[in-house]
């Protein structure tokens, strides 16, 4: 039975991920975790600088999922190269790190800052909501985004995933524009814009005031994009949003997603990116399924 | 480090001590390893609700492999907790963060203090400090519900205060001090900010120690997701900007350290 998968070049022992700013560097979750046993880790997203993120609340509960406003708090490329990037080689899983920043040149700083380093992929993050500058300003204009992919591309060793937001009109134009402009890959969804008022305090639930919702309330918009996108673009896609069980995961692949990233619900249950690993083996047991690949996109019309 | 653990719980007990606050001992091996000042995360069985909800450590029975939480119903999570009856089955991830220092207070007069939903984890402290001369407890409370109360007067000398002053001193736990002219070595508390505020402004003027335990809204409670942030007055090693995890780096800190 193969679960491998191949995303530019690079291969992974199973499409099991962790969706970025849900898991930290790995360092929190492998108390629970055997790292080993996962295709790779997403880092939270790491700027040039350090970041100190955004007032609190940053988190809200919302029914079957939450909202956060981060802020993309961050300890800046130098810390994490230091600290992040040793621990997670010490284990037998692809690293894939995730960049953000203000301004083109924050990310191009990141990406070149890596360079030499021992990372398997670059995943750009221009999706997140909870920033003010940068980000999600590169991720919701087709030409926005084709433009620091392109930058991106010209500086990175690595290949480059661009993950994108589902925050936009037609999913299949950002996806046709990180392709045209050289992305290798592309990761979606990010989390959907959302807000919560606490009506017996009547405030915002965020200080933020608005969030990105996530967990499994947004996944059949997840698997609806990661569905469009898969058909539009020939760049492997990979998918997120909402998974909580290996069938989630599998259907994320029947629609179309080369590898799956587990997030929100990280927080509900701490193992469980290790049981969806195993879950998706127990899958193709069950069906006699020899090569996970034969899963990739099987539905279509 | 004791291991971080999801597991089952059982309830063994559930009984309401004041309005809309109430007591569950749970049968659970994270027992072992809990120390004061600790919390857990339980988990609601609604699906629709994924956060767990953080809820303090009152009590530790090591023997019996039991832990006694005190809780006060704050929306549907911990309404649904509170109808739970003996033989429930409860997930719940712990022990976390990292409890109050009791090396730092070892045979010195310490100030527990507490205040509201704050003053359950106040109880351990004073049960493990052991020396019972030495533990002056304030418990703030909002009216004569001042449950805990036989519990603490095992353990230390008690001071109640109420808002409305239907029992112990009117006003709050700074009141009792002043009031009743007491001093102390260092400080242990748990409660609302402004109390925490206050005994912020007291331990710098007396030139004392205090380690105050913190809240915040939590997503993943083990450090991960950096929901749950306090400011802290030098840069966190951690973080590498002012900000500490309250779940894990606390919840308690050494008030200097916070900027609260």
């Amino acid at each position: 039975m193969k679960t491998n998968v191949t995303i530019a070049g690079v291969t992974f022992k199973n499409p099991v991920m962790t969706a970025s700013g849900t898991f930290g560097s790995g360092m929190e979750y492998s108390e629970f975790v055997d790292l080993n046993k996962l295709g790779a880790v997403v880092t939270k997203g790491v700027a040039n600088v350090a970041w100190p993120g955004n007032p609190t609340p940053r988190v809200a509960e919302t029914h079957g999922g939450m909202l956060n406003a981060i802020g993309l708090q961050n300890p800046g490329i130098d810390v994490f190269i230091k600290r992040d990037i040793p621990f997670l080689r010490q284990f037998d899983t692809k690293i894939i790190v995730n960049v953000c920043g203000k301004t083109v040149e924050d990310y191009l700083e990141v990406v070149e800052k890596l360079s030499d380093q021992p990372v398997d992929l670059l995943e750009i993050n221009v999706s997140c909501p909870n920033v003010k500058e940068g980000a999600i300003a590169f991720g919701q204009k087709a030409d926005a985004l084709y433009g620091i992919t392109e930058q991106v591309k010209k500086h990175a060793a690595q290949p480059v995933i661009m993950k994108l937001s589902p925050n936009v009109t037609d999913i299949t134009e950002m996806a046709r524009a990180a392709e045209a402009a050289g992305a290798d890959a592309l990761s979606m969804i990010n989390t959907i814009t959302g807000m919560k008022i606490d009506v017996h305090k009547r405030c915002f639930a965020l200080a933020n005031r608005t969030g990105g919702l996530s967990g499994p309330a947004i996944k059949p918009v997840a698997v609806r994009m990661v569905y469009q996108a898969a058909q539009t673009v020939k760049i492997p896609v990979i998918g997120m949003g909402g998974i909580a069980c290996a069938e989630d995961a599998v259907e994320f692949l029947l629609a179309g997603a080369t590898a799956v990233s587990v997030g929100a619900m990280n927080f509900v249950n701490p193992y469980i990116t290790e049981e969806i690993a195993e879950g998706i083996e127990n899958y193709m047991r069950q069906y006699h399924v020899e090569d996970i690949r034969e899963l990739i996109g099987a539905v279509h019309e | 480090m004791t291991k971080k653990k999801k597991e089952t719980a059982v309830v063994i007990s559930q009984q309401e001590i004041a309005t809309d606050i109430y007591e569950m001992w749970l049968q659970t091996e994270l027992a072992a390893s809990a120390k004061p000042g600790q919390f857990l995360c339980l988990y609601t069985g609604d699906g629709g609700k994924l956060l767990p909800r953080p809820i303090s450590i009152c009590e530790t029975d090591v023997k019996k492999e039991r832990l006694r939480i005190v809780y006060r119903v704050a929306g549907a999570g911990t309404r649904e907790f509170s109808g739970y009856r003996s033989g429930k089955k409860v997930p719940v991830l712990g022990c976390l963060g990292n409890g109050f220092p009791l090396k730092e207070g070892e045979g010195r007069t310490a100030f527990l203090i507490g205040g509201g939903i704050g003053v359950p984890p106040i109880l351990q402290l004073a049960k493990e400090r052991g020396a019972e001369d030495k533990n002056i407890i304030l418990a703030g409370y909002r009216n004569r519900e001042t449950f805990l109360k036989e519990d603490f007067e095992k353990y230390g000398k008690l001071y109640i205060a109420t808002e409305d002053g239907s029992a112990g001193i009117k006003g709050n736990v700074m009141d009792i001090i002043e009031k009743e002219g007491l001093h102390a070595d260092c400080i242990y508390a748990c409660g609302p900010m402004p109390m925490l505020r206050a005994i912020k402004t007291y331990a710098q003027k007396q030139g004392i120690k205090a380690y105050i335990s913190l809240e915040e809204r939590m997503a993943c409670g083990v450090g991960a997701c950096l929901g749950c942030v306090c400011k802290t007055t030098e840069k966190n090693s951690h973080s590498n900007v002012n900000n500490a995890r309250i779940c894990t780096d606390g919840p308690v800190f050494e008030a200097g350290e916070v900027d609260i």
